[in-house]
């Protein structure tokens, strides 16, 4: 008997709530000790694809936000999906991580029964009918996007499961920003250096202009034989050096006297604890 | 001034505003739809073709929520697909349409998209059929999403029976026209999918192209 792929469980219809109960259990027990869960990291975000004459370039801020803080000054939000697709992740920061993930690892033993390239299209099927089933409660906005054997193709997918194929997509609270600058800058069929200059003024417009959005810009560089992530692209938020320096040197406040006390400690007890390294 | 959370856009589900529109002549049908996506208030895609092919000669025309209506249709494709395998030959609009019907009915309080299907087929020539709320009704035309209201007046007056496919069309890019002039949910440009035994024809009028009217 041939083996079978057998590790992939079929979707069960429906939306699953075994958790929401679980996290009630566990927010009520918290609560009774006062303490209160904490808050699920958003991503806030600036994102955005391009396709171009080659392939696609996706592109990323890297800040994450946990309400009005910066959680990950550098967090990396394009996630592998397969060696030829890659998917930029806005929301909440692990429903994209984790989506990201199951979507890859089941995109892979797909491709090995096939015994094909994945196509992004595939991909762009899988994501949008997991996130349809949990009907908008996983908040993960992507931008997918990869070159296979039909060309290069970009998807943008929202958390209710609705996806869109464009030749320029932007998402997350930066979104509009970064589409002024596409909508005013894309040519179609672009050079590979025209279009991750677009993409970099894209993201740095959602950086400068959008709270949620800040740090560096990573970009992704796919095409037909190659692939380059380039992570960080453009350090556009780069900490300074001080020019000043508020120590004030030794005699700034001249000394009249000095005297030195010695602290005589006798040893009382002395034990020691040895750690198990075995 | 600071804005809570920022992240309205999560929530705020995908809706594809709308105006669509089916009509019957003798020998076939022509859908329109206008090709504006939002999510609140902000336009998430400008050119999305809410025709969607359900086979050779049945198209859709999606309205509501982005993602049941995007779902309804691709699972409805897939049927169709099976059936047309298992009975060997092209299938039947009323088919069709009974398959989108029979999702909108079992879920009528879990979806909230309206699609209108229409196609051509060999046994009863052009077809246009209607499934709001889980309804099946065979109609000469068909006006939906939120853009209809605002020309029902207009094609109640303006449909004749008995028009040319040109002429139909013409009915459709007039519809459209009005509609995305007042809704603001509708917009960008106009698709047009003409059907009949001779084939399907997908066209598209920009909207610079759009017939204007006294006040434009």
């Amino acid at each position: 008997k041939m083996a079978t792929l057998a590790v992939r469980q079929s979707p069960v219809g429906g939306f699953s709530f075994e958790n929401c109960k679980r996290n009630a259990v566990l927010e009520g027990e918290a609560n009774k000790v006062g303490y209160s869960l904490p808050a699920a990291r958003k991503t806030g975000t600036t994102i955005c694809g391009v396709v171009f004459k080659d392939g696609v370039i996706l592109g990323a801020d890297t800040r994450a936000t946990e309400g009005m803080i910066v959680a990950d000054k550098n967090c990396s939000k394009i996630h592998y999906i397969s060696p030829n697709i890659y998917c930029c992740g806005a929301g909440t920061a692990a429903d994209t991580e984790m989506t990201t993930q199951i979507i890859s690892s089941n995109l892979e033993l797909h491709a090995l029964s096939t015994g094909r390239v994945p196509r992004v299209a595939t991909a762009n099927r899988m994501l949008k009918q997991m996130l349809f089933r949990y009907q908008g409660y996983i908040g993960a906005a992507l931008v997918l996007g990869g070159v296979d054997c039909n060309g290069p193709h970009l998807y943008s997918i929202y958390p209710h499961g609705s996806t869109d194929k464009l030749p320029y997509v932007t998402m997350g609270s930066g979104s509009l920003a970064a589409m002024a600058v596409f909508e005013d800058r894309y040519k179609p069929d672009m050079e590979e250096e025209d279009a991750k200059r677009l993409v970099r003024d894209a993201i740095a417009a959602g950086i400068f202009n959008d709270l949620g959005s800040g740090s560096n810009i990573d970009l992704c560089v796919i095409t037909k034989g190659k692939l380059d992530y380039i992570r960080p692209h453009d350090e556009a938020n780069k900490k300074g050096v001080r020019t000043g320096d508020y120590k004030y040197k030794r005699g700034t406040t001249s000394v009249l006297t000095k005297s030195v006390t010695a602290l005589n400690l006798e040893v009382v007890e002395e034990t020691v604890l040895t750690m198990d390294t075995s | 001034m600071l804005q809570e959370t920022g992240t309205e856009w999560l929530s705020q589900e995908v809706k594809t505003g709308t105006t669509i529109i089916a009509v019957e002549f003798d020998g076939g049908v022509v859908l329109g739809s206008d090709s504006r996506v939002s999510a609140g208030a902000s336009v998430v895609n400008r050119v999305m073709n809410k025709l969607s092919p359900l086979h050779d000669k049945i198209y859709c025309a999606l309205s509501g929520s982005a993602a049941d209506a995007q779902t309804i249709a691709e699972v409805v494709h897939y049927q169709l697909d099976v059936h047309s395998i298992e009975i060997d030959e092209d299938p039947q609009v009323r088919s069709a349409a009974t398959l989108v019907r029979n999702i909108s009915y079992k879920y009528k309080e879990e979806l909230s998209a309206h699609l209108i299907v229409a196609g051509w087929d060999r046994r009863d020539g052009g077809q246009v059929f209607a499934t709001l709320s889980g309804l099946l009704t065979r109609q000469p035309f068909a006006v939906g999403g939120s853009g209809s209201s605002h020309v029902y007046g207009f094609v109640d007056a303006e449909f004749r029976g008995g028009m040319s496919k040109e002429e139909c069309q013409q009915f459709v890019v007039n519809t459209l026209s009005l509609a995305i002039n007042r809704d603001g949910s509708s917009g960008g440009v106009a698709y047009i999918v003409s059907i009949d035994e001779h084939g399907t024809e997908e066209k598209v009028v920009l909207g610079n192209d759009l017939p204007t009217f006294f006040d434009q």
